[in-house]
């Protein structure tokens, strides 16, 4: 099967010995939306710059809608769409100038360019703000744009980077409702970056999670969450205790198992959740390690995060970078 | 017309229509020039019954002094939309269609030359209602215009460059306000080069905003002096076309960087 998007072994380093990608490979099937989930610096940015030819990676291939991003660059951007964290419309022009302009740099024009800028400010919601200047536009309003934006020329493949960071809850659904429209389309395949848990479950049909520059793993959000059998049972001790003694007193616990120390928090997988608290919580007692809070919960995004990055995803992602 | 062609001129269109919303932005363009004529050259009028001005009007002598001046100030500051587009993701944007890298380039170089023309010209119609003659009729306007033209490719393609290498906007205000002035009194606007003293003559010898005045006075004269004109002139293009450039090499040096 012909893939709309392929990378294979991309590596990418900037000045600083900063590494942004570490040998990362994805596939993207035509008429799916694959999400790449990860904390910010994870290497999501990085990933989309080389394929969208803005970047050039240190080694590695990919090739978007058959074309090599190295070799015919020039090819690659005819079929791609690409909506970037930061708005790339003209402030000062309005939507419909933005959007004619567009078209144009792909050579469309005369009444089929109209037409098709016509059908996009009417899909997205935008007849209305057509002629004033952007600068004037809501945060939703200039996302739809954005998007609307990167779908004039009818591309193959379409990027959306960060696509709702800085929306408000509800232009965020909006927007996922119409990224999901897009989603109908048999032909486009979507390459969507996110840092949003409830995000990346939602809209992306396949799930690949970068950690540190490369693919840490990958399925569809059902089978990702199914992997991990079992409850979560999530503990917040009250100050960070002594590692050998926690997991001694654990291990002896039946049916817990993945036990993960992150500093006084502490994760682990049971068969039966609500049977295993009592036991643990003795345990612990036995040890003399006092707990602040328990929870128990189904495995969720953030779960199968923690299992192959180590560590919990909000924490990554303000702790930030590399 | 071919693609690239076709490209070129919609790229430049989107700044020349952005220019057009703003009317607003011609009589701000038009407030420096207005008090240098009207108030330095009112307050330095009688300074023509020296020597060396050739019986003309201080504020005849004036307006291409301040044509050129004004054509620096207004392009040293086109960096300032350079890091704008570079910050807003505009200029991403652009790069990853199938636009023509030149034309994203030559769009910023045409709308400087058209809007620096359209300001020497107001500048000059002002003087004119001020009483201001000039001797050389159309041929010498048009030689001072196309000077300030060039001396704006210049500038504007050293705050260009700024713009895309340092993508500071500090760099570009400091920089402004470091060389307007200095190259300003080093050139015979405001001074005739027989007045000046040794060392400032010498100076200006090697400083194209000179260039442009020596050209654009050369062509104002009842009878022009093409050989000054032509030499001047040249300089002025082959400093613009080196300065261009280096604006395109910084161009792609940003897209290494990206």
């Amino acid at each position: 099967m012909a893939y709309a998007v392929e990378a294979d072994k991309l590596i990418k380093t900037y000045p600083g010995d900063v590494t942004a990608l570490d040998g990362l490979s994805i596939t993207v099937r035509p008429g799916e939306i694959l999400g790449l989930l990860g904390p910010n610096g994870a290497g999501k940015s990085s990933t989309i710059k080389i394929l969208t030819t803005l970047a050039r990676p240190d080694s590695g291939t990919a090739t978007v809608a058959g074309h090599s991003v190295l070799r015919h660059p020039d090819r690659v951007r005819r079929v791609i769409g690409v909506v970037s964290q930061n708005s790339g419309a003209d402030p000062a022009a309005g939507g419909r100038d933005n959007l004619t302009l567009q078209g144009r740099l792909y050579g469309m024009r005369g009444a089929g360019l109209t037409r098709r800028v016509d059908e996009l400010l009417d899909r997205f919601d935008l007849a209305e703000a057509a002629g004033r200047a952007v600068r004037t536009y809501s945060g939703g309003m200039r996302r739809r744009l954005d998007v609307a934006l990167g779908l004039v020329h009818r591309p193959a493949v379409l990027f959306l980077d960060e696509p709702t960071t800085g929306l408000d809850p509800e232009a965020r659904a909006a927007l996922w409702a119409e990224i999901g429209r897009l989603a109908g389309d048999d032909s486009l395949a979507i390459l969507l970056t996110t840092h949003y848990l409830d995000e990346a479950d939602r809209l992306a049909g396949r799930l690949a999670i970068v950690d540190h520059g490369r693919i840490v793993a990958e399925g569809t959000p059902d089978a990702l969450k199914a992997e991990l059998r079992g409850d979560a049972v999530h503990l917040e001790m009250s100050s960070v205790p002594d590692e050998e003694l926690v997991r001694s007193a654990i291990g002896a616990v039946p049916g817990v198992r993945e036990v993960v120390l992150d500093g006084a928090r502490l994760s682990a997988r049971a068969d039966d959740g609500p049977a295993a608290v009592p036991i643990i919580l003795a345990a612990l007692d036995r040890a003399g390690v006092p707990v602040a809070s328990v929870t128990v919960a189904r495995p969720s995004l953030d779960d199968v995060y923690l299992r192959y990055a180590g560590r919990r995803f909000a924490q990554a992602d303000t702790g930030g970078a590399q | 017309m071919s693609a690239v062609l076709v490209q070129n001129w919609w790229m430049t269109h989107r700044r020349l229509k952005a220019l057009v919303r703003q009317p607003a932005v011609v009589g701000m363009m038009l407030m420096q020039p207005a008090i240098w004529l009207f108030l330095f050259g009112g307050l330095f009028k009688n300074i023509v019954e020296l020597p060396g001005f050739a019986g003309q009007s201080y504020l005849g002598y004036l307006v291409p002094g301040v044509v050129v001046m004004s054509a620096v100030s207004s392009n040293m500051w086109a960096g300032m939309s350079v890091i704008e587009e570079i910050d807003r993701g505009t200029l991403n944007r652009f790069l990853v269609t199938p636009v023509s890298r030149g034309a994203i380039m030559n769009a910023g170089v045409i709308e400087q030359a058209v809007s620096t023309a359209v300001q020497s010209v107001l500048i000059i119609v002002l003087g004119w209602i001020g009483g201001a003659h000039y001797t050389g009729g159309v041929t010498g306007l048009a030689a001072l215009v196309l000077a300030s033209v060039l001396l704006g490719a210049v500038f504007s393609a050293l705050s260009n460059t700024m713009g895309l290498l340092v993508r500071q906007r500090e760099m570009i205000i400091g920089l402004s306000v470091a060389l307007l002035l200095p190259l300003t009194f080093l050139s015979s606007a405001f001074m005739p080069t027989a007045l000046m003293p040794g060392w400032i003559r010498h100076v200006a010898a090697f400083n194209p905003v000179n260039w442009s005045l020596e050209a654009a006075r050369a062509g104002l004269l009842a009878k022009p002096d093409w050989t000054n004109l032509a030499v001047h002139g040249g300089w002025l293009l082959a400093l613009a076309a080196l300065m261009v450039w280096l604006a395109t090499y910084s161009f792609r040096a940003y897209q290494k960087s990206i």
